[in-house]
């Protein structure tokens, strides 16, 4: 046989960085289309966030803790201004808001029960509170949001807590949306809408504008749950120095601050990216407000948007939260994004799913879609299966586990006994922006840029 | 059961409310006057059993909010959100009332015998409100479910986004909004008309159903449409 020498074509591979192939895709897209892309999850892009910050374990100049002897407390005590009755957690992460609706009802009871057995809190969402939420959550938040679907005074009073729901870190400014795969009749009657149509929902109150109208709101509130209730206010990070304090001068007992790395079912892929500041800015300038007002401690704060470990935990405590909330965590704690979904204790393979999207595991985020491939954002009958709610409650409750081993773990090393005796000396920066923003020394120097020397 | 008076010049909100709350529905009060309310807000909040109260005077923000069951009655005028949310009952105002009346009332009758500001009846959910004045702009904006009566007029973009919520206008509407139509009246929206007003009192009574509009949602925005250029 003859064997004839290999020519190769040199092909250049010089990708833009302007125009790269995500870039090109958008563009593609925006011409085929002439609609925005909406889609699920949070912001993809890299923003200073809690990697950029490290912990100064205790040595000779601190004392640690024995990792696994010695007790360190996670109890926290949220809504002690004015509420007759606080809410007590055994720990400082809470389930963040998902509506019945973006969630299917299995989802709901997940939630409920891992949180319940874990001593926290879930919150209900855009679209009413279900009975299977109530019954398996012990402590239940209700959020009382713009467009007020399913909004109903006996919630209100079967409710552990109100959080009126400014915005949300994903959208600042947007209210939110539910495509119409997702209006199952369930759905539809639960927020008196149509069937099958795409929801909009509000962006502003219906009976109130501006914090001095919010001021008597929360005082309805309190006035219709004879001030038993602590009353929360939820707001995505922009200006959020500002809006803490005026969510604290009307009258809140617990400020949620919720980055622009926080998750949502659907919305404008723009909007996610491009609206709101990261959660590590947004702490410090939270905390910054509390303080100014001689509030912390009094005022408590919930951090959310991107937690996902116990380190996220402990160094948003550190900064001076008192508590955070977690959504995408949850999600993929019970599946997002896995290859696989499980039912009758075998793995099987939700390839067909992902591909039906046109996405793959790993890459998901077609939440909006309702064709969720491991039976969690939908309310398809057949897809919501793929989640058995046993499955769900035993695979969150480990996560919320470990997150809080790793916290207390964190806390010990720094010579805490209690998680909420973590404090801002205990970190410091790993990149200038993070320690500008977080207002913390770059590490190995005494540098916090803006505050000493330049 | 007793009628009480309950002057809020010498006792505190609060303890109204709680009365509200817990007396009245244990069955041991059947009609609460409330005087001296000098435009207090959140007057009879979450009432939950069909108790009686009438206010004498002016009434603040949220009055009669998510009222459930009672029937409050206001003898002047109401500050913004009155009636907000409400699931059942009957919130009466007989001077005007400020934004956001009945905004997201699921149920119940709301009566303005006199105006309503902007945004009257926005997000509705199953509600009934009959004006006897005009309404501010935006009123209706994005009902959802329910009726209103206007004897008066309406502002700009009246029913902006509307879903299934019926509006009926007698006077002149300034503008409708985004996907809001006049359709002509049936049988059985007369009759609605009718029983809306004439459930109303017997101020309402001279108006006849037939000079009224029909506007409801066209149902274009229900879906996304690729092809069509976006609103929003
Ligand atoms: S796997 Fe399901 S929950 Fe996760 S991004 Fe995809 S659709 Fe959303």
């Amino acid at each position: 046989m003859d064997s004839k020498p290999v020519h190769f074509k040199r092909i250049a591979k010089e990708e833009s960085w302007g125009y790269n192939r995500s870039t090109i895709d958008y563009i593609q897209n925006a011409a085929a289309h002439g609609l925005y892309e909406i889609r699920g999850l949070g912001a993809k892009r890299k923003v200073p966030h809690f990697d950029d910050l490290v912990f100064l374990g205790a040595s000779l100049s601190r004392y640690p803790l024995e990792g696994y002897r010695e007790k360190c407390s996670t109890k926290t005590i949220l809504g002690t201004r004015f509420a007759k009755k606080p809410i007590e957690l055994a720990i400082p992460i809470t389930v963040a808001g998902m509506s019945f609706g973006s969630l299917s009802a299995n989802v709901k009871e997940s939630l409920g029960r891992a949180a319940s057995e874990m001593g926290t809190s879930t919150t209900t969402g855009d679209g009413g509170m279900t009975q299977e939420e109530r019954l398996s959550s012990k402590t239940l938040i209700y959020q009382c949001l713009p467009s007020r679907y399913g909004f109903n005074p006996d919630d209100v009073r079967r409710a552990d807590a109100i959080e009126v729901v400014i915005g949300q870190g994903a959208k600042p400014g947007g209210g939110g949306m539910l495509l119409g795969q997702k209006i199952s009749p369930r759905v539809a009657a639960m927020r008196t809408l149509p069937e099958g149509i795409d929801q909009r929902s509000a962006c502003r109150h219906p009976d109130w504008t501006g914090p001095d109208d919010l001021a008597i709101k929360i005082q309805e509130l309190r006035e219709l749950t004879d001030w038993e209730k602590p009353i929360y206010v939820k707001v995505g990070a922009t200006r959020t120095f500002n809006d803490v304090k005026l969510a604290v001068h009307s009258g809140a007992d617990v400020v949620v601050v919720d980055g622009m790395q926080g998750g949502t079912a659907a919305t404008q892929s723009c909007f996610i990216e491009h609206v709101g500041i990261p959660t590590l800015a947004a702490v410090r300038q939270a905390v910054d407000a509390l303080e100014d007002l001689n509030m912390k401690g009094k005022v408590q704060l919930i951090v959310s948007g991107g937690i996902r470990t116990g380190a996220d935990v402990a160094k948003a405590l550190a900064m001076g939260a008192d508590a955070v909330a977690i959504g995408q965590g949850v999600l993929y704690a019970l599946g997002c994004n896995s290859e696989t979904y499980v039912q009758n204790g075998a793995h099987f393979s939700a390839e067909d799913g992902y591909t039906a999207l046109g996405t793959a595991a790993g890459f998901c985020h077609h939440c909006h879609t309702g064709k969720c491939p491991v039976g969690i954002t939908t309310q398809d009958v057949i897809l919501e299966q793929r989640l058995n709610p046993d499955v769900g409650a035993k695979r969150l409750k480990n996560y919320l586990k470990t997150l809080n081993m790793e916290l207390t773990t964190i806390a010990r090393a720094c010579g805490k006994q209690n998680v909420h005796h973590l404090e801002p000396e205990d970190l410091v920066a790993l990149t200038v922006e993070a320690a500008a923003m977080a207002r913390l020394p770059l590490a190995g120097t005494n540098w916090i840029p803006g505050i000493s020397g330049y | 059961m007793e009628h009480l008076t309950f002057d809020l010049a010498q006792r505190p909100l609060r303890e109204l409310n709680q009365l509200l709350h817990t007396d009245a529905e244990a069955g041991k009060i059947g009609k609460v006057t409330v005087s001296n309310p000098d435009g207090a807000h959140n007057i009879a909040v979450g009432l939950n059993c069909p108790v009686e109260v009438e206010v004498i005077g002016h009434a603040g923000y949220y009055v009669g909010g998510m009222n459930k069951s009672a029937s409050i009655t206001v003898t002047g005028s109401a500050g913004t959100g009155a009636a907000e949310n409400m699931m059942s009952g009957k919130v009466h105002i007989k001077g005007f009332a400020s934004n956001g009346a009945g905004a997201s009332a699921h149920g119940g009758l709301l009566v303005i015998d006199g105006d309503a500001g902007l945004r009257c009846g926005i997000s509705l959910k199953g509600g009934d409100i009959v004006v006897g004045g005009s309404v501010g702009s935006f009123s209706a904006f994005m009902a959802q479910a329910g009726r209103m009566v206007i004897c008066g007029d309406a502002g700009d973009a009246l029913g902006d986004s509307l879903y299934e919520a019926v509006l009926y206008v007698k006077g002149n509407i300034t503008s409708l909004g985004a996907d809001a139509q006049i359709e002509p009246m049936s049988e059985t929206d007369y009759a609605a008309v009718a029983a809306l007003l004439q459930q109303s009192g017997p101020a309402f009574a001279a108006h006849d159903p037939h000079d009224f509009k029909r506007v409801a949602s066209a149902r274009t925005l229900y879906h996304w449409n690729a092809d069509a250029d976006q609103e929003y």
